[in-house]
């Protein structure tokens, strides 16, 4: 057998306060009045959701804001049910890509609203190309999980 | 391309969960094996590069401060490369920079990781920005299962397909696993024992995904006039490619993926490569994944999108195959990550070296080693072959 060796217990927990600033906080006031935010670049004319400061491809300013459209098309999916440290949602869940109508980037949120503790129901209901639509939390913080879920439409 | 550059030797370190030795001491132990592998010693070493993936995987920040000694980097220039994913290819590449431009002539690369002292995919999800996307993309499950999740479907490719072609190459490349002294995970599957494994991130299940391993790899680039004064068996780098995309998972076409497929066709225009699947004898690709080695196959241009299952189900990238991939086990069996991708570089060094022990490809003399990292977001490639 081979010889155990001794570890050692520790830990690194840093407190951070991190700044939204100008787009971030006006996407998350967005939030609290149910709108999602992106904002267009006039160069390449895409609609960016989330809002940005700037398009990533074209490196200019996106001043012209959207509200977008609370319904799209499901793009990809998967199912988590495994657990991790400090972990921000209880599992099973769905994280989705949906491409919101009228915005050419995907957004990154969850699929829900119907039961998922078997994986045959949930293989049953949640279909790449289908519609799906947000729905919101009755408390709104101004954060991104005011947003509870997009569901099937 | 600047002056030739050469893989001269190759050291790694058993890896598995290497709870027996503290993290500088399983560095160093890489480190030795090079030199003893080179007939080197740290006198000869110009310069050092090493890397891990997020450095607070074990805890510690500056891993290349900390592993200093065990490096022999003290009174020398040192760099390190931290690229997610993709760390280990990155370390090559910087030493590949140092020495083609001339700055250097030995240089020696380490990657290491100890994923098991932490809470790894914990980690990994800090790569995420805390705003918006750390809520929804759950450590590298998460984020590989949806892109998988949507190539599938855009190119038809019928879910049972897809599984048993995944079930296939966890079988092969477990079985690989068992003629790699290095390999991590050693353990005889059936095609059914990996269908039927408990889903982690639906659809993949267990043996679909790669282990959480202990390990380092280090390895030696030289000059053209440093490798040829040794006399030795070299590997020649023949091409480097390596590209992005943007932090947004949701901003680029995940399943038909621009930076892998422009990483190869940047190392593939260096290395004069047209036919890859017919040019290349070997490919080492970081396949944590069973579902993305098979989209890799597509990025890297070795059949068409939506072909690979079926070109798996056939044997193409099998052992005996046309074009073998990840003879050693591959990442499924063994991810160590902040050496995986330099893993990935050693193995194809060792192949074109002849050197690869009861891997070996026969008269294999052309390599592609791969690694991706981030938010599916990078991915860097290099090719060696056996003549300069």
């Amino acid at each position: 057998m081979e010889k155990e060796y001794r570890t050692i217990e520790t830990e690194v927990r840093l407190p951070y306060r991190l700044a939204y600033g100008e787009t971030w906080t006006r996407f998350f006031e967005g939030m609290k009045q149910e709108k999602i935010f992106g904002t267009k670049c006039a160069k390449c004319n895409r609609v960016l959701v989330p809002a940005r400061t700037f398009c990533p491809r074209c490196f200019v300013d996106t001043d012209e804001w959207i509200e977008c459209s609370q319904e799209g098309t499901l793009i990809a999916w998967c199912l988590t049910n495994y657990r991790y440290f400090a972990q921000p949602i209880e599992p099973p869940f769905i994280s989705g890509l949906i491409s919101l109508d009228g915005t050419d980037v995907n957004f990154l949120h969850l699929v829900g609203g119907f039961d998922m503790s078997s994986l045959d129901t949930v293989r049953g209901k949640v279909k790449n190309g289908m519609r799906v639509r947000a729905v919101w939390e009755k408390e709104k913080k101004g954060h991104i999980l005011d947003i509870k879920y997009f569901e099937p439409c | 391309m600047g002056r030739p550059v050469a893989v001269i030797g190759v050291g790694q370190t058993k890896h598995g969960k290497r709870m027996d030795i503290c993290y500088p001491d399983l560095v160093r132990q890489a480190v030795v094996a090079v030199f003893e592998e080179t007939g080197l010693s740290p006198e000869d070493i110009d310069g050092v590069v090493s890397g891990t993936m997020p450095s607070m995987m074990e805890g510690v920040a500056m891993t290349h401060f900390y592993f200093a000694d065990a490096m022999q980097a003290v009174g020398k220039p040192i760099l390190k490369t931290e690229t997610c994913g993709s760390t280990g290819v990155s370390i090559a590449h910087s030493a590949y920079y140092w020495i083609s431009s001339g700055m250097a002539d030995v240089v020696l690369a380490v990657g290491h990781e100890k994923m098991n002292e932490g809470d790894s995919q914990a980690t990994m999800t800090t790569v995420m920005e805390p705003f918006y996307q750390r809520f929804f993309l759950s450590g590298a499950p998460g984020v590989f299962s949806m892109q998988c999740q949507g190539w599938s479907v855009r190119f038809d490719i019928p879910e049972e397909k897809v599984r048993e072609a995944a079930a296939v190459l966890s079988v092969d490349h477990h079985d690989a696993a068992f003629d790699n002294p290095y390999a991590h995970v050693k353990v005889r599957l059936s095609v059914d024992d990996v269908k039927n494994a408990k889903v982690i991130t639906y659809p993949i299940r267990l043996y679909d995904v790669c282990p959480n391993s202990d390990g380092a790899c280090a390895v030696i680039f030289a000059s053209e006039e440093m490798a040829k004064k040794l006399g030795k068996k070299t590997a020649w780098v023949k091409g480097v490619g390596y590209r992005g995309e943007e932090q947004f998972f949701g901003d680029s076409d995940k399943a038909t993926w621009p930076s892998a497929v422009g990483a190869a066709k940047e190392a593939y225009k260096q290395a004069g490569i047209t036919n890859p699947r017919k040019e290349l004898d070997v490919a080492e690709i970081y396949d944590p994944f069973t579902y993305q080695e098979m989209l890799f196959y597509e990025c890297f241009g070795f059949c068409n999108f939506g072909e690979a299952p079926d070109l798996v189900l056939e044997g193409v990238f099998s052992q005996k195959g046309d074009l073998p991939c990840d003879p050693s086990g591959g990442v499924l069996c063994t991810n160590p990550i902040g050496a995986t991708g330099l893993i990935r570089v050693g193995e194809a060094a060792l192949q074109v070296m002849g050197k690869a022990g009861d891997h070996q490809i026969p008269g294999a003399k052309t390599a592609l080693a791969h690694a991706m990292g981030g938010i599916d977001q990078f991915n860097g490639i290099m090719i060696l072959g056996s003549e300069l």
